[in-house]
């Protein structure tokens, strides 16, 4: 990328107190930090991580979606579906490119996702058994996806940012797909009813989990918050869509499967909230951990699509030397 | 109403749904992200046609039969595509090489059908020309890199070409219905696109070092319901919510 | 490792009339695949009608830590500005 030449190519920049100050004082003042523009190790090492995890988490994200895509019932479902898991394809491919302008290769970041050694978002890992699930994933997984994304628009790096944009932009379509698919079934038959009940029984408390430990036990969070890398907090976002999306439920007729679920008028400073149950974190940590139900066979099928494919992109290659050979043969004469 | 018109677009329609179901089954597996794009993208115009298609036969059918109830309910022996369309996905040389066959057929066929004496056909015609142009060029540029790759896409290209090519002639072959839409300047004559097609896939071919190779039996019957067995496991995914919960609207 | 494919960054033109912009990057063997996969990738929605790609090593940035000496001096040199001139107001619209 246009900064591999200049990264590190004074050596190293040595991170002397006023130059952390220094780049902290951009951070403060707003300022977008660019590719080639001077930055912490920590900072880099921890945009790395994070977009990459981002990026993975896309491209993993189109198959719990993807499992559905020959058996739609309509042909209008069919498409929008398609369209949706195109676009994730599409995300993943924005955040690569933003991860690749801070000295990494997208081979580098899928070799790591296969691997086992990256890291993406655990609510792929579970699995998706009925076709109200593509709706519930619109709605609460890509409901929360937006809650998380949209304050990552302003975020400090300038090419994070921008791809942030232009998936925001994707996005909300994605969470009308679902919703749509959800009322059509909750204004349907009652068999179409269970469906979409068991479905959001299934998938809302992995949505909150989606947000990340509680903030007490998150060990990023801080330095992140400081780097502008994160502008809220797992809390603070958590809430945010419970409170927006239960009157969307209820809108439905569906209920969420907690019994601690009540309005609290005195929440968010007298704006009034919901206070909830607490998370089942032995559950998200085994998740985490790698335990979950589909999380061995997600990454099998993205290990065997790139090793599949592996001559397709060869012979790609192998050709392009070929053409080029040529036609340096061809100019020569 | 004309029987043989209703005929002939569920030919067309059955052509484009199962081609652009089987190009969707790549989605998430692609061998490179890039065309986890493409693909999806020759399989949105794909089922896009087939939605013209299927709703204006059924407006012509005048049951009130709609897209989904045309695409979803019918039976086995009642879907009319050809069988090219059906051939599983195999590999990424496969799936490009039927892309091309398939684009490479169509686009003179729409072009043709610019001038149709249908109103509508004339209107899915001018949409779908443009598509299967870039059809013809994506995919034509990924036969000339297997076809002209390395050793191992050489091989595999190679393979493609000798187990897909049984199934051209069938593109050219019309029911009697098509004869009877082609008399009528409803649809294009399907023979007088050779020439085109020919074209097309001999310059692809040159570029790809591959040959075409002499066809002593073609492999045809999918205009009459006779599939191959692939295609009941086809239709039982794709028609599996419809069966299961039938009646419904989704 | 496995080979890796080469880097290329796009640049889309919306509309006539106004310049290509850079919109991101993506992976591509060679130049017609990497024009495809710019169509595919970054245009599903109208956003252009005419797509540049160049391989990202073709492309030369300044260096950062030169922002200073390359770009100030340019500041406040007002002369070059309309504004620094006074016209009196009888001459009409200059």
């Amino acid at each position: 990328m246009y900064s591999q030449g200049l990264i590190g190519a004074d050596g190293k920049t040595e991170e002397t107190a006023e130059f952390l100050a220094a780049f902290q004082a951009r951070i403060d003042r707003e300022e977008k930090i660019e590719p080639n523009d001077p930055m912490p190790e920590g900072y880099r090492k921890t945009l790395v991580r994070q977009i990459g995890q981002h990026a993975h988490s896309e491209i993993v994200g189109m198959l719990p979606e993807g499992n559905w895509i020959t058996r739609a019932p309509s042909l209008r479902r069919k498409a929008a579906l398609l369209a949706k898991v195109q676009d994730e394809g599409g995300h993943g491919l924005y955040l690569y490119s933003a991860a690749e302008t801070l000295g990494v290769t997208r081979e580098q970041m899928t070799e790591e996702l296969i691997s086992g050694k990256a890291k993406y978002s655990s609510i792929f890992n579970y699995p998706t058994p009925t076709w109200a699930d593509m709706g519930t994933i619109g709605w609460l997984v890509d409901g929360a996806a937006i809650m998380n994304q949209i304050p990552l628009c302003r975020c400090s790096y300038g090419p994070y940012a921008r791809a942030m944009i232009r998936v925001c932009k994707e996005e909300s379509f994605h969470q009308r797909q679902g919703y749509e698919l959800l009322i059509s079934l909750c204004n349907g038959t009652p068999e179409q009813k269970e469906m979409a009940h068991d479905s959001i029984n299934r998938w809302w408390w992995p949505s909150l989990m989606m947000f990340g430990p509680h903030d007490a036990d998150s060990s990023h969070s801080e330095q992140s918050m400081k780097w502008k890398i994160k502008r809220f907090s797992n809390d603070e976002l958590r809430q945010k869509f419970i409170d927006a999306t239960i009157p969307q439920a209820e809108y439905l007729g569906l209920t969420v499967p907690d019994p601690d679920l009540k309005w609290n008028p005195e929440k968010n400073n007298g704006k009034g909230g919901y206070d909830h149950g607490e998370i089942n974190w032995d559950e998200f940590w085994q998740v985490v951990k790698g335990h979950g139900q589909m999380n061995r066979d997600r990454i099998k099928a993205r290990k065997k699509a790139w090793n599949d494919g592996e001559w397709v992109r060869d012979a790609a290659l192998a050709h392009a030397e070929k053409r080029a050979n040529r036609q340096q043969a061809h100019a020569a004469e | 109403m004309s029987a043989s018109l209703f005929n002939a677009l569920l030919e067309l329609g059955d052509d484009h749904l199962i081609i652009g179901h089987r190009m969707s089954e790549w989605c998430g597996h692609a061998p490179l992200l890039e065309e986890d794009l493409a693909m999806p993208n020759m399989a949105l115009d794909m089922i896009g046609a087939s939605r013209s298609l299927y709703t204006y036969s059924g407006e012509l059918e005048g049951k009130g039969r709609d897209e989904d109830q045309l695409a979803y309910l019918r039976l086995d022996r009642e879907y009319k595509n050809c069988l090219l369309a059906e051939r599983p996905n195999e590999d990424f040389a496969h799936t490009m090489l039927k892309q091309l066959y398939f684009a490479a057929f169509m686009e003179p066929y729409w072009q043709a059908a610019l001038n149709s004496s249908d109103a509508t056909i004339r209107g899915i015609a001018g949409k779908a020309v443009k598509e299967v142009a870039y059809h013809i060029r994506h995919a034509g540029e990924w036969v000339i890199r297997l076809g002209d790759g390395t050793e191992e896409s050489m091989s595999r290209m190679a393979e493609a070409v000798v187990e897909m090519h049984p199934y051209v002639e069938e593109l050219f072959t019309m029911s009697e219905d098509a004869k009877a839409c082609a008399a009528a300047g409803q649809l294009p004559d399907r023979e007088t696109l050779r020439n085109a097609f020919e074209q097309t896939i001999s310059n692809i071919f040159d570029q790809a070092l591959l040959e075409v190779p002499a066809v002593p039996f073609p492999q045809l019957g999918g205009r009459t319901g006779h599939h191959g067995e692939e295609m009941g496991h086809l239709l039982s995914q794709l028609q599996y919510v419809q069966r299961a919960y039938p009646g419904m609207s989704w | 490792m496995s080979n890796e494919t080469p880097l290329w960054e796009v640049f889309i033109r919306p509309r006539n009339g106004l310049s290509h912009k850079h919109c991101g990057s993506l992976h591509a063997a060679d130049e017609v695949m990497a024009l495809q996969a710019a169509r595919d990738t970054y245009t599903r929605r109208g956003e252009g009608l005419s797509v540049w790609v160049v391989p990202s090593k073709a492309i030369f940035a300044s260096d950062p830590d030169q922002a200073a000496e390359n770009f100030e001096p340019g500041v406040d040199k007002v002369y070059r500005h309309p504004t620094f001139y006074d016209i009196p107001d009888e001459v009409g619209h200059m």
